[in-house]
């Protein structure tokens, strides 16, 4: 019939809008991007070559700031599991009003503007904000501390302003688990503990890679708070392509940089997928 | 011993998942007790209580403007994600093929790239097409970065209906429009509404591609306010934070009584 194979192509149509708008604004600029990292001239005069690249990677100021980017997201990333997961798992274990209620507390502060959320952090760690009075008052210190402008500051931040992505997939993870298998492991002798490491862990593994991925990508791209806790002496990966691209204008260094950035992210996110495929296809590993 | 394992469990869980609740709802308490000081400084706990700087407010002409641009950037993308995402989400939910894979993985994706990047790329790209920063050059980086919400939460909701229903309509006559106004729509609403909701939110609180987008005359609410931070600490900071905060609790408990949109974050 007429009508059965058209059916089809009329489905594909539906995508074509929105597939033509990321071709235009989405992959186009993103090419433009690789394309302009390989002018060697400042003026973009042509010349095309690999020495943006090369000024990046022979430097070694420019190579700590990968670093230092890199290992910022790490560090965030570990205190969100560390603190996210008991949170996910007591949200499976509650009735269903209390989950309700805590998930709408998760999201809350995903929904809340970053710029709201880390103005707040500037008042709680300032010079005399309300840790360090806490602090000075309790005696633990005799000066206050200095926990702004500084790396265990925006690692702080970082892991509180993320949180929810790392919660939220593994709450599903953890719900997905057959409660039955829990049931099983105590029943045969296990305790809370050697149950939670031999079963309930490894079998939230994909939410567990999933809530990393999204923590992850989000801290080492989170250019409002690591600018407003870092301050200016730390400088990371999207501050200083911001700053080549407006305020020195180096749109070839800019983009080389970004490429850089870009291509690190994207494999670190592919060893993830990649550690979570291979875990996967031998679940009692 | 047993018993003792469960003790020590579930009172570690419990304590990390306190402190994790604390620190999750704390930092948004205290902006929004700050809003309320009297005195000129921000110094938490406020000496004295007042309205003063949410008066101040009314007179803030340049965070006024802010405010409106961000409105209207987000109004507009929002609008063009919605009825570009809902027929994207369609096409890819309908289809088994490895195209359908590729165009929702594409889709997807400025929810993982560093937005910084993709914002500078946009700008380089405005720049050769001779585009000045305008709402326009904002709406169409708000939407590229927006999508991803709407798509996800539309297809999380299609895959959830009955493919019979559909199949039942269009057998009894109805036609394709019609089966989508009257059977699709309905059932997937809660799904659009909520990646609306989430896009919206998005694209208002979006920095890192506005920084490149926008020039002196369309500066959005989040750039004002990010600047008045680093630079002056103004207290109107706070009361309009405070706004912000007061406005985002409203909408979401609106948006979870109409569209229970907390299940589609998971």
């Amino acid at each position: 019939m007429a009508g059965a194979a058209s059916s089809p192509s009329r489905d594909w149509a539906l995508a074509v809008p929105l597939a033509v708008l990321f071709a235009l604004f989405f992959i186009a600029p993103l090419g433009l991007l690789v394309s302009i990292s390989f002018q060697t001239e400042r003026q973009m005069t042509g010349a095309l070559g690999l020495g943006q690249y090369a000024a990046f990677l022979t430097d070694d100021l420019n190579l700590a700031v990968l670093r230092d980017t890199l290992l910022v997201g790490v560090k965030a990333t570990i205190l969100c599991l560390l603190f996210g997961y008991p949170l996910a798992w007591l949200c499976t274990r509650v009735s269903a009003r209390w989950q309700a209620a805590l998930i709408f507390l998760i999201v809350l502060p995903i929904v809340t503007s970053v710029v709201v959320r880390t103005f707040a952090w500037i008042v709680i760690l300032g010079r005399r904000g309300i840790l360090n009075e806490a602090i000075l008052a309790l005696g633990l210190s005799a000066q206050p501390l200095r926990l702004l402008f500084s790396e265990t500051g925006v690692v702080i931040v970082l892991a509180q302003v993320q949180m929810p992505l790392m919660v939220l997939p593994l709450i599903t993870a953890i719900q997905r688990i057959d409660p039955n298998l829990e049931s099983a492991s105590q029943a045969l002798g296990a305790g809370a503990w050697r149950t939670f490491f031999k079963v309930t862990l490894p079998l939230s593994l994909p939410g567990i890679i999933a809530g990393t991925i999204l923590t992850y990508t989000a801290c080492v791209t989170a250019f409002v708070t690591q600018s407003l806790i870092g301050g200016s002496r730390l400088l990371y990966m999207p501050m200083m392509i911001f700053q080549q691209a407006m305020d020195l204008q180096n749109w070839p260094f800019a983009a080389a940089v970004s490429v850089i950035f870009m291509a690190s992210v994207l494999l670190i996110v592919a060893l993830l997928i990649a550690l979570s495929r291979s875990r996967a296809a031998r679940p009692y590993g | 011993m047993r018993d003792w394992q469960t003790l020590s469990f579930n009172a570690l869980f419990g304590l990390i998942s306190l402190i994790c609740i604390i620190v999750l709802a704390g930092p948004t308490l205290v902006i929004l007790i700050l809003s309320f000081t009297g005195e000129e400084a921000l110094h938490f706990p406020p000496a004295s209580y007042s309205f003063r700087w949410y008066l101040a407010l009314l007179d803030a002409n340049e965070l006024q403007a802010a405010l409106w641009i961000s409105l209207k950037v987000a109004a507009i993308s929002v609008t063009v994600c919605v009825v570009l995402g809902v027929a994207a989400a369609l096409a890819i939910v309908r289809s088994t093929g490895s195209i359908a894979r590729v165009l929702e993985t594409v889709f997807m994706s400025p929810l993982i790239l560093p937005a910084l990047a993709f914002g500078f790329a946009a700008l380089m790209l405005f720049s050769m097409l001779g585009m000045r920063p305008s709402i326009l050059t904002l709406a169409i980086g708000h939407i590229i970065v927006c999508a991803p919400f709407v798509l996800r939460t539309t297809l999380a909701s299609l895959m959830q209906l009955d493919p019979a229903l559909i199949d039942a309509s269009r057998s009894l006559g109805a036609s394709g429009l019609h089966t989508f106004r009257t059977v699709t729509l309905p059932l997937i609403s809660r799904g659009v509404a909520s990646g609306a909701f989430i896009a919206f939110m998005a694209s208002f609180d979006n920095v890192p591609v506005s920084l490149f987008l926008q020039d002196a005359r369309t500066q959005v609410l989040p750039i004002y306010l990010w600047d008045i931070i680093q630079n002056q600490l103004d207290s109107r900071a706070a009361s309009a934070c405070g706004v912000i905060i007061i406005a985002t609790v409203l909408l979401m408990v609106l948006m979870e009584r109409v569209a229970g949109f907390s299940r589609f974050m998971k």
